[in-house]
């Protein structure tokens, strides 16, 4: 392992982690929720009386984040390295291992390690576990 | 005011997201690339939400309703089961193909991305698929499944 000094950003990194804890206690002070985002997103295919324009605003929110940013400044660097194949193959797999897993990387990961839950760091030590993986082979099997 | 709230909190998290870097693919895929140049900004961004997140929970822990006057709905369910590492398993494979999770997904969208909007329609279209399986669990004969989330 080499780290790439370049690229590391602690203080944006540390910053955007405390935005992103902020929204979180935000939504569980408020609305009594977890913030997990795969769990709202998904709820919204199983529509519920009552249950859905918290889940639309939510989501909506997190869309309307870059666009409020792009008339105010200019974009931070957005790059999408993979191709159209591999990212429809790459969705369709988080699409349904979150709902199978119950959750993703703001559910599970931020929400579930702030509230120490072990189902929640469990989850979290096995989708980076994949992600660790999947890109090792990618990157250095498959296309080195 | 509830609803209004949940806008205000995805706006904040994108507006993390997009502070954090997590919202660029190819710095998540920095991150997880642990054998190449690695990139460990992805771990302060964890390290700086649960540091902020954790006191809020705490606050939480204890009450029933919120500060709005809602019912607070944080389940804990302790299982660990099949359904959890797999599912979780399975998410991991995406995510590192792509660099892109749900959160990350809708900003991309939001942002224009016609990448972004793929992975978003491909994604949607995996929920649709486990929700018609889960539907089609339920009308099968047997014991009834147990919703993990």
């Amino acid at each position: 392992m080499s780290i790439d000094w370049n690229a590391f950003t602690p203080a944006s990194a540390l910053i955007g982690g405390a935005i992103i804890g902020a929204a979180a206690a935000l939504f569980a002070v408020l609305n009594g929720r977890i913030a997990g985002v795969s769990g709202i997103l998904g709820g919204l295919a199983r529509p519920q009386a009552g249950d859905v324009s918290w889940r639309i605003a939510f989501v909506a929110g997190l869309v309307a984040a870059p666009l409020a940013w792009g008339l105010l400044a200019a974009l931070l660097e957005i790059r999408v390295d993979a191709s159209f194949p591999a990212l429809v193959a790459a969705g369709l797999l988080v699409g349904i291992g979150t709902r199978y897993g119950g959750g993703c990387t703001s559910g599970h990961g931020v929400c579930g390690i702030s509230r120490a839950s072990p189902r929640s760091i469990a989850a979290t030590v096995a989708f980076m576990a994949a992600g660790f993986a999947t890109v090792y082979v990618a990157r250095h099997l498959i296309a080195p | 005011m509830y609803t209004a709230a949940s806008f205000a909190a995805g706006f904040v998290f994108g507006l993390g997201l997009l502070v954090s870097g997590m919202a660029n693919p190819a710095k998540v895929l920095g991150f997880l690339d642990l054998a190449g140049a690695w990139d460990p900004s992805l771990a302060l961004v964890m390290a700086g939400a649960v540091a902020v997140g954790a006191g809020a929970f705490a606050f939480m822990k204890e009450r029933t309703r919120t500060l709005l006057g809602a019912p607070v709905l944080l389940p804990s369910p302790r299982r660990i089961d099949r359904r959890l590492i797999l599912g979780s398993l399975v998410f991991g494979v995406g995510w590192g193909l792509a660099g892109i999770c749900p959160g990350p997904a809708l900003v991309l969208a939001g942002a224009g991305s016609a990448k972004g909007l793929v992975f978003l329609a491909a994604m949607i279209a995996g929920n649709g698929g486990f929700e018609f399986f889960e539907k089609k669990k339920r009308v099968a004969p047997g014991p009834a499944p147990v919703r993990s989330s």
